[in-house]
């Protein structure tokens, strides 16, 4: 146990800007073939891939431990504790971030690695089973967690049986001991999907995407076209774990996705991504800001569907004879200038300058894979499946990594040929622009490459209490 | 021994619980750099300082109840197998405080505040102190000589006197480090010189219950 803070802790998004480079990144890698019940089945792993540019080993894998299971579906990942744990009115000076948890989508288990003493060789100490979460939560089909001033929170996508509600429940920072459902009174929340707070406002934000029935055996035309899929934000008060508020996007701007608000304490504002809109199958960025007491909503990015010709779209799409941008995940950088677009339909990258949240300008672009344009890596050897999908920028917002795959049976109606599992870097000029690194290219072989985490926390792993 | 030693000893305590981020300055900093305010940081340690002072009190009173009822002996036996006891189990087992909440007004700060004094055993810390500063005649001098108690903690206006003495302490201490880091070093403090100090605060602990009984036995 060490006996000063953890230095990878930062009290403010400002001090954690300075942090040193990252050297190496973690990077949740699933076997496609264990979902879908094909041959050439693997058990999914956990990437540790070398960042370091003076390393012998730069842009390779350099340790694969696999998770003892078939089909877990591993997707998102965080840190056991993170900056949160400085906050004034619950200081952990205990604790430090040492293992990553790894919930598996489908099979709703806990991988907790352990990532001390070698960084670069983590080890897998410990499974939450999907039994103990659905007993003492009465949740399933864990996704996203962040590391809180007070624990684990771990949301989740459903019930056990496939149906809502969708929630989140608590964890133990050190003894990975389910605590229980978090929502005391969940108001008219029911779908559920990410979710993140004002630590600085005490208020959480969550978000929907659908019920475990509703996403597991690939996206509904019907449900689309019907509006089904989840369009709201609900505001929560994080302390009395009670709900506030719903923002309506509206139901035509289908699946409301990343929750990004800004770092610093002292701002509740943040951007949440919608991926299609049924009436012109544009994706759309929305901000949401404190007005008075209560938050409001708005519209502040549209990206356009690309025309496109019959015979490159996957069945799904042949009859709109367009390629939808599908923006599928956002980042902010830490110091809540850049806001990273990954449009996984049209294959872009997209850099804005949100330093007037209200007023976002487009300032870089990458373009690699899509559903149409399928624009290769000059190290790809060739047209790339897939398209800039979880994106991760450093601390010190000067690197961004992305890996180009969604979900499994999602990732096979949109690109039918079966995505590669890749991890590229892009270069952001601090003033604004992008650039690929035409070194930097991980092949993940037979996995598919999901989210990404970064040595010492990045931009989406940390929560600050001091601005 | 000089006969102040009780109160200089329950200052000192006062000053050494006013520097731990745990009771307090860290949370009036924080609430200060959330309102862009100096004054919002003095504004949040008033009610600290009382919710700190509601926790002393609390479990000196239990003493006072105990000295009612159990043999002095026991009592000091007691005292320190607590004290102890306490200061391994911090040790052993570190518990996460679970308040969530930075938008508080003073009546949360006082709660907070008496719930961290609580939960890291302040006022235990302090037992050893009123058990032996009972019997404290004070060669009493003109003008610094108090009236009916002397120096001696065996009156609820001398139990009062003590608490607010400590209080007072902890209240100075936290606030000069408040005002150092807010104004002059910045959170980057934190990073450098933020010791695990709850551990020192078990040990501490530890250290207050044994001396207890070998003061008393000498």
């Amino acid at each position: 146990m060490p006996f000063r803070v953890d230095p990878t802790f930062y009290p403010s998004p400002r001090m954690a800007i300075e942090a040193p480079p990252e050297r190496i990144a973690y990077v949740t890698a699933p076997s496609a073939e264990a979902v879908l019940g094909k041959k050439g089945a693997v058990p999914d792993a956990l990437a540790v891939v070398d960042l370091d540019p003076g390393s012998p080993t730069y842009s390779q894998i350099i340790a694969l431990p696999e998770v003892p299971n078939l089909g877990d579906e591993l997707h998102h990942s965080g840190w056991n504790a993170c900056s949160a744990s400085l906050c004034p009115y619950a200081p952990h000076p205990h604790v430090e971030r040492r293992y990553l948890l790894l919930p598996g989508l489908r099979s709703s288990r806990i991988y907790v690695f352990d990532t001390k003493p070698d960084p670069r060789n983590p080890k897998l100490v410990h499974t939450v089973e999907a039994s103990e979460i659905a007993a003492r939560s009465g949740y399933s089909r864990p996704h996203t967690l962040h590391c809180g001033p007070d624990g684990i929170y771990v949301c989740t996508l459903g019930a056990p049986n496939g149906e809502g509600p969708g929630g989140i429940f608590v964890m133990d920072c050190e003894t990975f001991e389910v605590r229980g459902r978090w929502e005391l009174d969940r108001g008219s929340q029911f779908l559920h999907y990410d979710f993140w707070w004002h630590l600085g406002y005490d208020t959480l934000i969550s978000s929907e995407w659908g019920t475990p029935n509703m996403i597991e055996a690939g996206v509904n035309p019907e449900l689309l076209l019907g509006k089904k899929y989840g369009h709201k934000l609900h505001i929560w008060d994080l302390r009395k774990r009670r709900h506030l508020q719903e923002l309506d996007l509206g139901d035509e701007h289908q699946m409301a996705l990343e929750l990004r608000p800004a770092h610093n304490p002292t701002k509740a504002y943040g951007f949440v991504n919608s991926v299609v809109s049924v009436k012109d199958l544009s994706s759309s960025i929305w901000l949401w800001y404190r007005d008075g007491e209560r938050f409001a909503l708005r519209k502040v990015i549209e990206i356009p569907a690309e025309p496109a010709s019959e015979a490159d779209l996957p069945p799904l799409l042949k009859g709109f004879k367009a390629v939808p941008p599908l923006v599928t995940d956002i980042n902010l950088s830490l110091d809540d200038r850049f806001l990273y677009v990954a449009c996984w339909g049209t294959g872009e990258l997209r850099q804005y300058d949100v330093s007037d949240p209200h007023q976002p300008k487009h300032t870089g672009v990458v373009q690699l894979g899509g559903i149409v344009r399928r624009a290769g890596h000059p190290r790809s050897g060739g047209p790339l499946t897939g398209a800039p999908q979880m994106v991760e920028v450093s601390r010190d917002g000067r690197r961004v990594y992305f890996t180009g795959a969604l979900y499994t049976t999602w990732d096979d109606q949109f690109y039918p040929d079966g995505v590669k599992g890749w991890m590229v870097k892009v270069h952001a000029n601090p003033q604004g622009g992008l650039a690929l690194d035409p070194d930097f290219y991980v092949d993940f072989g037979p996995r598919r490459a999901h989210q990404v985490r970064l040595e010492g926390g990045d931009a989406s792993s940390d929560s600050f209490c001091y601005p | 021994m000089s006969a102040s030693w009780p109160w200089l000893t329950l200052a000192l305590l006062g000053a050494y619980h006013g520097v731990n981020p745990g009771m307090g300055w860290l949370f009036a900093v924080a609430l200060g750099l959330q309102e862009q305010s100096g004054r919002a940081v003095l504004r949040a340690l008033l009610p600290i300082a009382i919710g700190h002072a509601a926790a002393i009190g609390l479990t000196v009173g239990l003493l006072a109840a105990g000295r009612a009822s159990v043999p002095l002996d026991a009592l000091a036996w007691i005292t320190t197998a607590l004290l102890v006891g306490f200061g391994l189990f911090k040790l052993i087992r570190p518990r996460h405080p679970r308040w969530v909440g930075m938008r508080v007004g003073a009546k949360d700060l006082v709660l907070w505040s008496f719930l961290m004094a609580t939960a890291h055993g302040a006022g235990l810390m302090l037992l050893p102190v009123f058990l032996l500063g009972e019997d404290n005649p004070a060669p009493c001098h003109g003008a610094s000589c108090h009236q009916a108690a002397g120096l001696s903690l065996n009156s609820v206006w001398s139990y009062l006197a003590a608490i607010s003495l400590h209080t007072l302490a902890m209240l100075g201490t936290a606030a000069l480090v408040a005002m150092v880091v807010y104004y002059k070093v910045g959170l980057s403090v934190l990073r450098r010189a933020w010791f695990d100090l709850d551990r020192i605060w078990a040990l501490a602990l530890i250290l207050a219950g044994i001396l207890g009984l070998v003061l008393r036995a000498s």
